[in-house]
């Protein structure tokens, strides 16, 4: 059995979204900027997408729609487009410190640019004040970027009250929804954001597109020059089958939502509880309730999250430890580093991350399969170099202490700092 | 619990990259082995490459690439696995750490027994699988009178790495793997021209893998503060100079002394008490015994009386007749019929049998001699 739980780096592509982008594959190939017959099929169905999309944010004007190739690049968008067109106006952004990269590397890009970036710390929940966003806004402040639903924790942040904020003290705001976007309600209103990004192929569309909404006079500069698509805010031939796959998608995902996310929470829930009570040492990382449904992250102190993910690996299961980003990389997460962990801890650490499709049965798979391979793993581990032989191929150095051992309570002091 | 059926014998191939492990793992396939390919990746993802070095050694960014490239062609998993740190310790630290005092250090023979089949044996069993295998010429045999595991030369006796690998444990023997052991090497270039891996044609590596061609600059980069430097002296006791810290020396050296001397000076002796380098003719680097320690015995449990074998106190050289006989303090000396030149405090020692020279008995770590220098030929 094949159990997937790494929906949050990406998910399948939903046959009816494929079914939906197809015609714009093939016959229906014109080009949206087009004066004739063809031009004006692929323009209206790039034109319904962008409705489905601003509809889909609370937002009744499609033109507040920017489609991108991406979530990465929408953010990028925001942040370095408000930069550059209000720099006049002041040199100063604030993000928080568990930002997805697209939007930590574009603040650091525009750091070295000159700009003066505030990076707000978290509670050991994950959980961020917005009275500390007030007092981080400063007279030259020109943009907040905040993000709705953490990508590896789940955990969310009070994007309505640091809105009012925001507003309040007339500075724009930007929020990075790609992992909230069609799972949790998202108005723009009620948000009171002036930018917000989404990606397609988080809730089962196609991958390399995504859109940035972008209020009514707010202050931008374009990042890709060319011609004058999408309002000249970004140049580039339309991605039609892209944008009608964000549209069909958004779609399947609002038809859903409440069900799906009830769904997704209510196994998440079994799992996260199935684990922490096997005594595998398992503790949760970020709030209990307030996350997206569908996230958990859990760490097995003592144990490295890239061994535990190889072994599930080898049996069928997908998971992951963090942005997929950082895989490969595995840099220990800079997320749950700014949540106070200590590195070894956050090195432990899984990110299980459901999807609508996701099953009871794929739940209980993990929890038939987990426990016996934690509790191996830890066997050996607590053997330390047990297979090592006596005759050390050079001067003997003291090895580092074993890592606490399975019966160590979550929230007992870690042994070793290294 | 449940029995990992599909994981029953699975092997951990360790790829460097390279071509010997990329045929290990072919061959394992061909036999139907249930394998998985792993690439140890021992420096930062993002190192800054020196543009004028060829850093495609093992375990390089490239060697990262073309290990998943064959594993993708032999149609078999393969996972990269963070060892940064590992390796730092293990390996780096131990290799610095020897040559600051005075050693010349074998970072691979650390690197078989700590990593490949320390830690990443360990990591393997995590995972449900039973075995690593690796790409090392060398052939493992089960001692059918004492039933203990036996490590063997290579069927290539041109390609033999038994030396590197003297320090593995019998439970670590039991584990291993060494698919190519019984290859020649142009047989293993076939096989990977056959299966068309990119990698068939890719050169043998020989150096030390974190410091290509020369381990100075490195050296002097890691542990620069460490490098004092001190007096040469000769044999006489005479000062004949100044030497940049022992770090940089090793014995047998004998360019970049800067000493006038009419005759030829050599690098002796490397005393890290007194921080002295000390210097003699081509005679003063001869001798005939030599103090082995931290041993591990392979065809026997133990040594217990002295024993006729062939030693090798260095890689790249012919094994020399001698007698290795136990001593004090959980050493043995090792003598040899004839003189040895140029004896390195830090290089292994490793021990064949006199009659039957494919067999490893067992080796160790040479060390200076501060009690009896015997200097003499």
């Amino acid at each position: 059995m094949k159990v997937y739980l790494d929906h949050n780096a990406t998910t399948p592509l939903d046959a009816k979204v494929l079914a939906a982008m197809l015609p714009y594959l093939t016959e229906r190939f014109g080009n949206a900027s087009s004066l004739h017959a063809w031009g004006q099929e692929a323009r209206q169905a790039m034109e319904a997408a962008r409705t489905t999309v601003a509809r889909a944010l609370g937002s009744r004007d499609k033109d507040t729609i920017v489609f991108t190739g991406g979530g990465t690049e929408a953010d990028n968008l925001a942040l370095v487009g408000v930069a550059l067109a209000q720099q006049a106006h002041g040199r100063h952004l604030i993000v928080s410190s568990v930002e997805h990269h697209a939007v930590l590397h574009a603040a650091a890009f525009l750091g070295r640019q000159g700009f003066e970036v505030t990076r707000l710390p978290v509670d050991a929940e994950g959980l961020l004040d917005p009275e500390a966003v007030r007092q981080a806004i400063r007279p030259d402040t020109v943009l907040v970027s905040l993000m709705h639903g953490n990508n590896e924790t789940g955990v969310l942040f009070p994007v309505a009250a640091i809105g009012r904020i925001c507003r309040e003290r007339r500075v724009t705001l930007h929020c990075d929804a790609v992992q909230s976007y069609g799972k949790l309600p998202l108005d723009v209103e009620a948000l009171q954001v002036d930018l917000l990004s989404v990606s397609a192929h988080k809730i089962h569309g196609p991958k390399g597109v995504g859109a940035l909404y972008i209020r009514r006079g707010t202050r931008m500069q374009p990042l890709l020059h060319g011609g004058a698509q999408e309002r000249s805010r970004r140049a580039g031939t339309e991605n039609v089958a892209g944008a009608v796959g964000l549209a069909a998608a958004t779609t399947l995902a609002l038809q859903d939502q409440a069900a799906a996310a009830e769904r997704m929470a209510e196994l998440r829930d079994r799992l996260e509880q199935g684990l922490l009570a096997a005594a595998l040492g398992a503790v949760r990382n970020g709030h209990p309730t307030q996350r997206l449904p569908h996230t958990s992250n859990l760490a097995f102190p003592g144990l490295e999250a890239e061994s535990l993910i190889l072994a599930l690996d080898l049996q069928g299961i997908a998971v992951s430890s963090g942005a997929a980003c950082s895989s490969g990389a595995l840099e220990p997460s800079h997320v749950l580093a700014a949540m106070g962990q200590p590195r070894h801890r956050a090195e432990s650490a899984i990110r299980f991350s459901l999807g609508r499709g996701s099953t009871a049965e794929e739940i209980d798979r993990v929890l038939e399969v987990l426990p016996p391979l934690v509790a191996r793993m830890r066997r050996l581990h607590s053997g330390g170099h047990a297979v090592s032989g006596q005759g050390a191929a050079a001067p003997g150095r003291p090895r580092p202490e074993a890592e606490s051992g399975p019966e160590g309570p979550p929230g007992t002091p870690e042994p070793r700092a290294a | 619990m449940t029995r990992d059926h599909h994981l029953e014998g699975l092997t951990v191939v360790a790829m460097s990259g390279g071509v010997d492990s990329a045929v290990a793992a072919a061959l394992l396939v061909r036999q139907g082995v249930p394998a998985v390919g792993v690439t140890l990746r021992v420096w930062p993802s993002q190192r800054p490459v020196d543009p004028g070095e060829r850093f495609d050694s093992c375990c390089s960014p490239a060697a990262v690439d073309d290990a998943r490239a064959v594993a993708a062609a032999l149609g078999i998993r393969h996972y990269v696995l963070n060892y940064e740190a590992e390796f730092d310790r293990e390996v780096v630290q131990y290799f610095t750490d020897a040559y600051l005092a005075g050693e010349t250090p074998n970072p691979c023979v650390a690197c078989n027994a700590r990593l490949k089949f320390g830690s990443l044996l360990n990591r393997a069993r995590g995972w449900g699988a039973t075995r690593v295998a690796t790409g090392h010429y060398a052939r493992i045999a089960r001692d059918p009178a004492s039933g203990r595991l036996l490590l063997r030369r290579a069927a290539d006796p041109r390609k033999d790495q038994s030396y590197f690998l003297y320090s593995l444990s019998q439970a670590q023997l039991g584990a291993a793997l060494f698919p190519v052991g019984h290859l020649p090497k142009e047989e293993t270039r076939r096989i990977a021209a056959e299966l068309g891996l990119a990698v068939a044609g890719k050169p043998d590596s020989q150096e030390v893998c974190f410091a290509p061609k020369d381990y100075r600059p490195y050296l002097r980069q890691r542990a620069g503060a460490g490098i004092t430097p001190g007096v040469i002296r000769d044999t006489a006791g005479t000062v004949r100079g100044q030497h940049q810290g022992l770090a940089l020396y090793t014995v047998g050296q004998r360019r970049g002394l800067g000493l006038g001397n009419p005759r030829p000076l050599y690098v002796i002796d490397l005393d890290p008490a007194t921080n002295e380098v000390v210097v003699g003719e081509d005679r003063d680097l001869w001798t005939r015994t030599v103090w082995v320690e931290a041993l591990n015995w392979i065809a026997v449990p133990t040594l217990e009386a002295p024993r006729r074998v062939l030693a090798k106190i260095r890689y790249a050289q012919e094994a020399a007749a001698a007698v290795v006989a136990p001593a004090g303090g959980g050493g043995v000396s090792l003598t040899f019929d004839a003189p040895q030149r140029a004896v390195a405090p830090g290089q292994v020692a490793a021990f064949y049998d006199a009659a039957d020279p494919d067999l490893l008995v067992g080796g160790g770590t040479i060390r200076r001699q501060t009690a009896a220098p015997d200097q003499g030929a």
